[in-house]
């Protein structure tokens, strides 16, 4: 469906701007990128009539066309540059009707850049409710703009709505608000007539916000930068009294067209949950427990369908090698495509958990009283309140969790949880654990109950919390960021949780993730695929002349023929040399180039370790395969000394790598995908592997 | 239309008046002015204007951030940031 009229949504955060998307295009949406930034633009679409369609863009929630974060700047750069793919024909304007007030205030800037707006006034239930009054056929004469009301959760007023939609004008009508030429004469006039500009607040704007506008030329730039400074321009004195002007106009606009009938009845209501969800004791205690059983429920839920697509994968592995005939072609099928696609399949139950627990707990309004409760600690350390969400995420998965940092406005808080979420203790990370523990610790009890095994696996997650603070704080120290810090953050009242939203979030994540992230963790499986599976043709002709022969076939069953071939090729396939290269570099942390070679593969996913163990010691893929790849470990020697391999000291080497190292190739995709370049997910590797070479070498060393 | 300038105080001035920080929850005052430009155009967006009511509904659990009432709504504040309202 091709959209013929270009809408924008603009509106206030929690004005219900994002459920009348939602309402208004169904699942017939996509999302993208603004140029250049890290926010995700989401466009749908809506048949109007038989005829007409149209194309919605939500823009980013915001109290004012003056952006405090680069999310907001996104309102400024679509609707000042008139040639912007994203410059609209038409804004609907989103305006809660129980906070009219502070609504207007952007409703009254946006009207005056000119372009036709409508105003859906959502929550009239709400506003009702409270008592307040809106006289909405006066209002819309006031403001010379169609007035809808409409409840956007309970669909109402949307047919209006679509009619009203249809009825708009291509010509601006909205009534004057405030002089705007009043606020800086001169200047405006003078930037209108330099850069060709129709309306003097765009070009008010562009005296305020020239820096940042991505459509302006240097020389454009430069030009208003001198305009400002010759005409003395003070851009927050200029915004101060422009702020205070359009509230006059408001309060005239709102005198006679809104009555308040307070009702303090319904004020204690969100009170009221309030004293208990933020109380000072139980506030905490009902948080923990709420995290706890989401922490529960990614695990626990994610378990069943989690090991259906397993085992589909399994099954569909297993016809490929059945129907397709044997060959490279096949190979790269079943091995590269297939392995990599379910290793992005195998996370959507998790991310779709994670993202309706999220959800329900953004539409609730639970959200911003966490963000409330914690920011004070999570602000020493450089984080937000709202950077807690991510952080026990991450002890499911960090691929859903850094997806679900983009809750965060700040830039540097955002970007500092990204980069520090991916050091807690994911779930990838404990079939690697609990194979290294049994390998050296000894499953005894102290004391009788406490189990030694337990101990260790819970200091590495305690270990991945510390580590994730103190880096976040180092973090803290070095990216600088323009942006001051705010709090300043509405507190929404309490509601219900909209279903299909929770179920419409699911999905756009879902499908972001496997789209997105998909590619790149395909493209390196197949890398990966090809890497271990080829070598230098001399060498692998070699190997199958040999075990092919009579001898051989005398000396060994068939299977075992097979596994020690394919384990002998994988040593001299181009994995096996890198591995084999890398090792001057990871003999100092303790590792042999087996080890090396599994470095390599398991940067695919951190379990692919276990897996890659198996194929180099040559073990069967059977149930108890854990099982017997912890005793070939334990009973592998070096070759030159005739010691253990797998001693203690190198089993908690290995263990303090994989709590550091970037070992997973979704993540970097992911972080790519939300920081739209390539230098995030470059620093956050440099940094981890740096890092986990530090502890493997002090604890390899100490231990030794 | 005449533009409004919003006053700022002198020093002289901070002995009689109270910051917005330094009330308990369950006070309630009306905004007076700012002390700092960047912070005070910030807080009138979200509706926090001079003569306009406030009432301080709660503190977060570790005493700061606040949450208070504003034209109708909830809205939360660090302390710091309360510290730039002058009250009547």
């Amino acid at each position: 469906m091709d959209g013929d009229l270009k809408v924008a949504l603009v509106g206030n955060p929690n004005s219900g701007k994002s459920t009348l998307f939602n309402v208004l295009t169904g699942l017939n949406q996509k999302i993208g990128n603004f140029p250049g930034v890290t926010v995700e633009k989401k466009i749908g679409f809506v048949k109007l009539s038989d005829q007409r369609n149209a194309q919605i863009t939500d823009l980013p929630g915001t109290y004012s066309i003056y952006p405090k974060s680069r999310d907001e700047r996104i309102v400024m750069d679509a609707l000042a540059d008139k040639n912007s793919p994203d410059y609209p024909e038409l804004i609907i304007f989103v305006a809660d009707a129980s906070n009219l007030k502070r609504n207007l205030l952007l409703f009254s800037q946006v009207a005056d850049l000119q372009i036709p707006i409508i105003i859906a006034l959502n929550m009239m239930d709400l506003a009702g409710q409270s008592g307040i009054e809106i006289a909405v056929d006066e209002l819309a004469q006031k403001l010379g703009v169609q007035v809808i009301p409409i409840s956007a959760r309970k669909q109402q007023g949307i047919d209006r709505l679509k009619e009203a939609i249809l009825n708009s004008t291509s010509i601006p009508l909205q009534l004057p608000s405030i002089e705007v030429e009043a606020i800086a004469p001169e200047l405006i006039q003078k930037i209108q007539d330099e850069l060709n500009i129709e309306h003097p607040y765009v070009a008010l704007q562009l005296a305020h916000q020239y820096e940042n506008m991505l459509f302006l030329s240097a020389e454009q730039k430069r030009k208003i930068q001198e305009l400002n400074q010759e005409f003395g321009f003070h851009s927050q004195k200029s915004q101060a009294s422009e702020t205070i002007a359009r509230y006059n106009f408001i309060n005239d606009v709102l005198f006679d067209t809104v009555k308040i009938h307070s009702d303090p009845k319904r004020e204690t209501h969100s009170n009221r949950i309030d004293k208990i969800l933020t109380h000072r004791i139980f506030g905490f205690i009902i948080f923990f427990a709420i995290l706890f059983l989401i922490f529960q429920s990614i695990f626990a839920w994610s378990e069943y369908p989690m090991s259906l697509i397993e085992q589909l994968f399994m099954w569909l592995t297993d016809m490929g090698t059945q129907i397709l005939p044997p060959g490279l072609l096949t190979d790269l099928l079943i091995d590269g495509v297939l392995a990599g696609l379910s290793g992005v399949i195998i996370f959507i139950p998790q991310i779709a958990i994670l993202f309706a627990f999220i959800s329900i707990l953004e539409d609730t309004g639970y959200m911003s009283r966490v963000t409330f409760m914690m920011d004070k600690i999570m602000r020493k350390v450089g984080l937000s309140g709202k950077s807690i969400v991510p952080l026990i995420g991450g002890f499911a998965c960090a691929v859903p969790s850094i997806m679900s940092a983009r809750n965060i406005e700040s830039w540097k808080d955002r970007m500092i949880t990204i980069m520090v979420t991916p050091l807690i203790a994911c779930s990838a990370r404990l079939p690697v654990y609990t194979l290294l523990i049994s390998l050296v610790v000894p499953d005894e009890k102290v004391w009788g109950i406490i189990n030694m095994q337990g101990i260790a696996l819970m200091s590495l997650y305690v270990l991945s919390i510390v580590s994730a603070i103190l880096v976040a704080w180092v973090m803290k120290l070095v990216i600088r960021s323009r942006e001051r810090g705010y709090f300043i953050m509405e507190l929404p009242v309490y509601r219900m949780p909209r279903w299909n939203n929770v179920l419409l979030t699911m999905y756009r994540s879902v499908k972001a993730f496997v789209f997105e992230a998909g590619k790149v963790i395909i493209a390196v499986s197949i890398i990966l695929w090809v890497l271990s599976s080829f070598g230098p043709s001399d060498r692998f002709e070699k190997i199958e002349a040999r075990y092919s022969s009579e001898a051989m076939k005398k000396q060994y069953p068939q299977d075992e023929i097979d596994r020690l071939q394919a384990s002998e090729k994988l040593e001299n396939s181009y994995a096996g040399m890198l591995g084999k290269s890398i090792e001057p570099a990871i003999r100092p942390i303790g590792f042999d180039w087996k080890i090396g070679i599994a470095l390599i593969t398991s940067f695919a996913a951190r379990e692919v370790f276990v897996g890659t163990m198996a194929t180099i010691y040559s073990v069967d893929g059977d149930d108890s395969h854990v099982e017997s790849v912890r005793e070939k470990m334990q009973s592998a020697r070096n070759p030159d000394t005739g010691l253990p391999v797998f001693t203690t000291a190198v089993a908690f080497s290995l263990m303090m790598f994989y709590a550091f190292a970037m070992q997973c190739m979704s993540t970097i995709a992911v972080v790519y995908r939300e920081t739209k370049s390539w230098k995030w997910p470059a620093i956050q590797f440099v940094y981890m592997t740096v890092l986990a070479y530090l502890a493997s070498f002090i604890v390899y060393n100490l231990l030794k | 239309m005449e533009l409004i300038q919003i006053s700022f105080i002198f020093d002289s001035d901070l002995d009689r008046d109270m910051k917005l920080s330094q009330f308990l929850p369950g006070q309630t005052g009306i905004i007076k002015e700012f002390t700092d430009l960047e912070m005070s155009v910030k807080l009138m967006e979200m509706g926090c204007l001079p003569g306009e009511s406030i009432v301080v509904e709660r503190l977060a659990p570790l005493g700061d951030p606040m949450a208070i009432t504003v034209s109708g709504y909830q809205l939360s504040l660090r302390k710091k940031e309360a510290s730039t309202i002058i009250m009547q």
